[in-house]
């Protein structure tokens, strides 16, 4: 395998996946709708362009996750516009929604590897919403070192084996860890570049 | 003010050092036989913290209360007098005094409050046991590892009983394996002796040997463990 070829199948096996889960699409939606009212097109525009680089959401998936949220309460029509095409519903966050993506926001990610983009995408709508993304990044790291202290405990009282699986685990939430610190110390720059 | 139960409480402390504030409002308590991580970016107060609370250094404001009693309200002299009989102290690099021998060194502590030699060694043995490193008695600093250097330190820390134990960055000087052992022998030591442990770390896999931790960011703790 080439080396083009290594990187293709890496981007697209391990990082593509994470990008953005398919669970928080919703609650992403629900963020950029808090600046105000859109259309479907613009939503899946500006999450392309913010958190969709490598895996642009398709129309369906849009107006799929619309319908739902409309359902559960959580956004309404706005206006519905056609000017000489068709229907265009504008959508706007109630203040359910608004609800719950705080909910969203403050509750931190189960520590498992790879959720750095999910996190990532969180401390952007924390952001660009005026929320705290430092304290957000204080939570989660909170919940990656009480995983890591039960982990240390199980190793305490392991066999080895028992003690090189909870390692593993141990090494990527450090990493995770390391992440989160690197991101608390770049907020500032990053508000910078994030904002609209 | 004081968390109930506590042994050792700060509220509201409050340092500078000309314009620059170290410390900027931070409170910390832990209780007896409780292990508790003090973490922080670079510069973000945490070593100013446990300097205070162990009576190294004064700070402008706020109050520290060891076992009901006001730190700022006690002399030089008392504090001092405090630290030798209820402190022990580990630092990055161990800090052992080189022309002594492991086992004088570890007796040190008890010397200095006035045990007599053959007691304080015998003590000091026993401690070397238990942190792996009776073999190393009549060694000097110089002649030991860095791993084994940190763990006669940690038995030197232990040796007079203290009822607290200030640990700077223990293992910022060690490897992975010989760090994680130090934390394992000087946490399992601390919680069987119920002597409660203030860790500064910025190392997590270090600080995942705590109960609890708390977080210095621009001179202030926070305590996230009950936020959640």
């Amino acid at each position: 395998m080439g080396r083009g070829r290594l990187s293709d199948a890496y981007t697209s096996g391990v990082y593509t996946p994470c990008t953005v889960l398919v669970m928080s699409i919703g609650h992403t939606l629900l963020g950029l709708l808090e600046s105000g009212p859109r259309h479907g097109y613009d939503l899946k525009r500006t999450f392309d362009e913010k958190f969709g680089q490598d895996r642009p959401l398709h129309y369906g998936q849009v107006y799929s996750t619309m319908s739902r949220l409309l359902k559960n309460g959580l956004v309404e029509v706005d206006g519905v516009e056609s000017e000489g095409g068709p229907e265009r519903k504008r959508y706007a966050i109630t203040d359910a929604g608004i609800t719950d993506v705080s909910q969203w926001l403050a509750q931190p990610e189960k520590p498992e590897p790879y959720l750095q983009s999910t996190l990532y995408t969180k401390v952007v709508l924390a952001l660009l919403t005026d929320r705290s993304a430092a304290d957000l990044l204080d939570t989660q790291r909170s919940a990656h070192l009480r995983m890591m202290r039960i982990l240390t405990d199980r190793k305490r009282q392991g066999d080895l084996a028992d003690q090189l699986i909870c390692d593993h685990a141990l090494f990527h939430l450090e990493a995770d860890l390391r992440w989160l610190e690197l991101t608390a110390a770049r907020l500032d720059q990053l508000a910078k570049v994030v904002a609209p | 003010m004081i968390p109930e139960g506590s042994l050792l409480a700060a509220h509201d402390l409050r340092k500078t050092y000309g314009s620059t504030p170290a410390l900027d409002g931070a409170s910390f308590s832990v209780h007896p036989g409780e292990v508790v991580a003090v973490m922080g970016p670079s510069g973000s107060g945490k070593s100013t913290l446990l300097h205070c609370l162990a009576g190294i250094i004064t700070p402008d404001s706020g109050t520290i209360t060891y076992a009901g009693r006001e730190l700022s309200a006690m002399s030089d002299a008392e504090r001092s007098a405090l630290r030798r009989s209820d402190f022990g102290f580990v630092f990055q690099f161990g800090q052992l005094v080189p022309e002594l021998t492991c086992v004088e060194n570890v007796a040190l502590p008890l010397r200095l409050n006035g045990v007599k030699r053959k007691a304080a060694e015998r003590t000091a043995r026993e401690w070397m046991e238990r942190l792996e490193v009776d073999d190393l008695g009549s060694q000097r600093p110089g002649e030991v590892s860095g791993g084994q250097g940190q763990r006669v330190a940690v038995a030197r820390a232990l040796a007079a009983s203290p009822k607290v134990i200030f640990a700077d960055e223990p293992t910022g000087a060690l490897d992975s394996l010989n760090g994680e052992r130090v934390m394992e022998l000087l946490t399992e030591a601390a919680r069987s002796a119920n002597v409660a442990v203030v860790l500064v770390t910025h190392e997590a896999r270090v600080a995942a040997y705590s109960d609890r931790d708390v977080t210095v960011r621009d001179g202030r703790a926070r305590d996230l463990e009950h936020a959640v």
